[in-house]
């Protein structure tokens, strides 16, 4: 008994060195971001010159911007075209749909590397071109699977016979869309437009292939300036940047978590 | 069925079909448009000879898969990258599968789901930022390095920024959280009354692990190793901010050839060589690991 209980405290021990290395590098960054030493020598020199310097940097400040408007719209566009496609995945079972949900995979398990590059080159062979435009054609691709996985997970715990019920006492299938079937659906849908807004936010290897160098989002113009040497700016950016995707996905976490037992 | 109310009766079939095609068709053409159309015409560009762009002339040919096979070049470039996504897999599974295993099986309750939480947390955040931050760590003078001087006095410059072992500790921190969310699942599918009746019948913790924890684990390990072991094949940022003047893989030739060296048809070959020996991989390999375990 005795035994048993080191080697559990031994596995809590390991438990907390892992959460260590997941959070420290992340930690020193967020901390170097309030130094004032641009060589990062410690110890730190509390200020907020770093904040200050970005707020004047129009350079990144376009770009984040951009990052945003990008992200919006894909969650806008990827949210509604996912939710319609889980519907159908929910109600029909019909010839193909096998077919059609295997389709979701290759946006996932091909490095995005290959699915970038080829969108560069469809694109540009098409005459779409690279932009802002060509980004959101890119992230509502990537984001449109996990739509589909997270609002049909949503789905699955939905009684079908609330439909039935709402159709024989006379609503119309839109309305039993509308009035019965979505409303239960909304923690899901909530949950899969935050991850959309996360997966267009925080993509950084699609949005480098279809930039240009006057337009691109905040990740490219990140890894820009980690290219071409030191600047600590990029710590505070960064610093933001991963605070807002951490409350994103502690979002995500609420709204996919309680859901189930609303 | 249940669900035939909602869809109508079997006379009306046709308006069935065409609220399938009008709820799945937008989702559908744009994967179709931005996804499967690029990756044909990549397909297409990657026996070209030359970038059919302006007035250059353009001809069919093999060409670029010919020089992956004829320049040493390539292939060595090629098994250093499937060498480094080997190690990636087998680090992120030495160090993520007794962290799910602990996860599952010794922490309960609430505590569980927040553990949960915080190491899927960083994962879902910028893999840039996340790549970049270790620059911080590992840099000369950096916090790691002052931290082995002040445990071990006059230990010197630990030398690991721009060095293989930082391309590794970077890329298994990016990945580590797949390999610990999948064991996690199939770890917490296992009855705790097995590995009980196991260990009650003598069988030891090391032979409880082997015979029957990591063979009912399975299907969670080897689906973490291959969302670990495919992406890290097609890195290219990874290596270059932690690797410098090291961190030349085939990712990062193939981003050179479509960003730098304009050279799309050749890059597009090595895309889908890469491609292929995944495949090959995955339709030989996972049945003859399968058969073993």
């Amino acid at each position: 008994m005795r035994r048993r209980y080191t080697l559990a405290s031994f596995g809590r021990f390991y438990l907390a060195l892992m959460l260590l290395f997941l959070y420290l590098p992340i930690v020193v960054m967020a901390l170097m971001s309030f130094n004032s030493s641009p060589f990062y020598r410690l110890p730190i020199d509390w200020s907020l010159t770093w904040y200050s310097a970005l707020a004047q940097n129009s350079r990144l400040i376009d770009a984040g911007l951009n990052s945003l408007w990008v992200a919006l719209a894909t969650t806008g566009l990827a949210t509604v075209l996912g939710t319609a496609a889980s519907l159908a995945f929910f109600r029909y079972d019909f010839k193909g749909k096998k077919v059609l949900q295997l389709l979701l995979f290759p946006p996932i398990a091909i490095p995005w590397l290959i699915i970038g590059t080829s969108m560069l080159v469809f694109f540009f062979w098409v005459g779409i071109g690279r932009g802002l435009h060509a980004m959101v054609l890119g992230h509502v691709a990537l984001a449109i699977p996990y739509v589909i996985i997270v609002v049909s997970a949503r789905l699955r715990s939905f009684d079908p016979h609330l439909e039935e019920a709402a159709r024989s006492l006379g609503a119309t299938s839109w309305q039993t869309t509308w009035r019965v079937t979505l409303p239960w659906t909304a923690p899901g849908l909530v949950a899969a437009a935050l991850f959309a807004f996360a997966v267009s936010f925080d993509q950084f290897v699609i949005s480098y292939f279809l930039s240009t160098p006057g337009v691109s989002t905040l990740p490219v113009e990140i890894y820009t300036a980690i290219r071409k040497g030191f600047t600590p700016e990029i710590n505070a950016v960064s610093t933001i940047i991963i605070a807002i995707s951490m409350a994103l996905l502690l979002g995500v976490a609420r709204f996919y978590r309680f859901g189930g037992e609303r | 069925m249940a669900r035939s109310a909602v869809a109508g009766a079997p006379g009306i079939s046709r308006s069935r079909l065409t609220t399938i095609m009008v709820l799945t068709g937008p989702a559908y053409i744009w994967l179709v448009v931005t996804v499967l159309l690029p990756l044909s015409v990549m397909l297409y560009f990657s026996f070209l000879s030359d970038v059919p762009i302006g007035k250059r002339v353009a001809v069919l040919t093999i060409e670029n898969y010919a020089a992956f096979f004829e320049k040493d070049f390539y292939r060595i470039l090629m098994l250093r990258s499937f060498r480094l996504g080997a190690e990636v897999t087998f680090y992120c599974f030495l160090f993520g599968f007794p962290c799910a295993y602990v996860l599952a099986k010794v922490i309960k309750g609430r505590w569980r789901e927040a553990l949960f939480l915080l190491i899927i947390l960083p994962f879902w955040s910028n893999a840039l930022v996340r790549i970049f931050s270790w620059t911080m760590v590992l840099r000369g003078n950096g916090i790691l390095e002052r931290a082995v001087n002040w445990l071990i006095p006059d230990f010197g410059p630990l030398g690991l920024m721009f060095t293989y072992p930082a391309i590794i500790v970077g890329l298994v921190h990016s990945y580590i959280p797949y390999m610990i969310l999948t064991c996690y699942i199939s770890l917490q599918a296992i009855d705790d009354h097995l590995i009980e009746a196991a260990r009650s019948l003598g069988a030891g913790r090391f032979t409880v692990l082997r015979r029957l924890v990591l063979p009912l684990a399975f299907p969670g390990i080897l689906a973490g190793a291959v969302l670990i072991f495919v992406p890290v094949l097609g890195s290219f940022m990874e290596p270059r901010i932690l690797g410098g003047r090291i961190g030349t893989f085939i990712g990062t030739i193939i981003e050179d050839q479509f960003t730098a060296v304009f050279n799309w048809p050749l890059g597009a070959a090595l895309s889908f060589i890469m491609l292929g020996i995944v495949l090959l991989i995955l339709l030989i390999g996972v049945p003859a690991v399968r058969r073993v375990i």
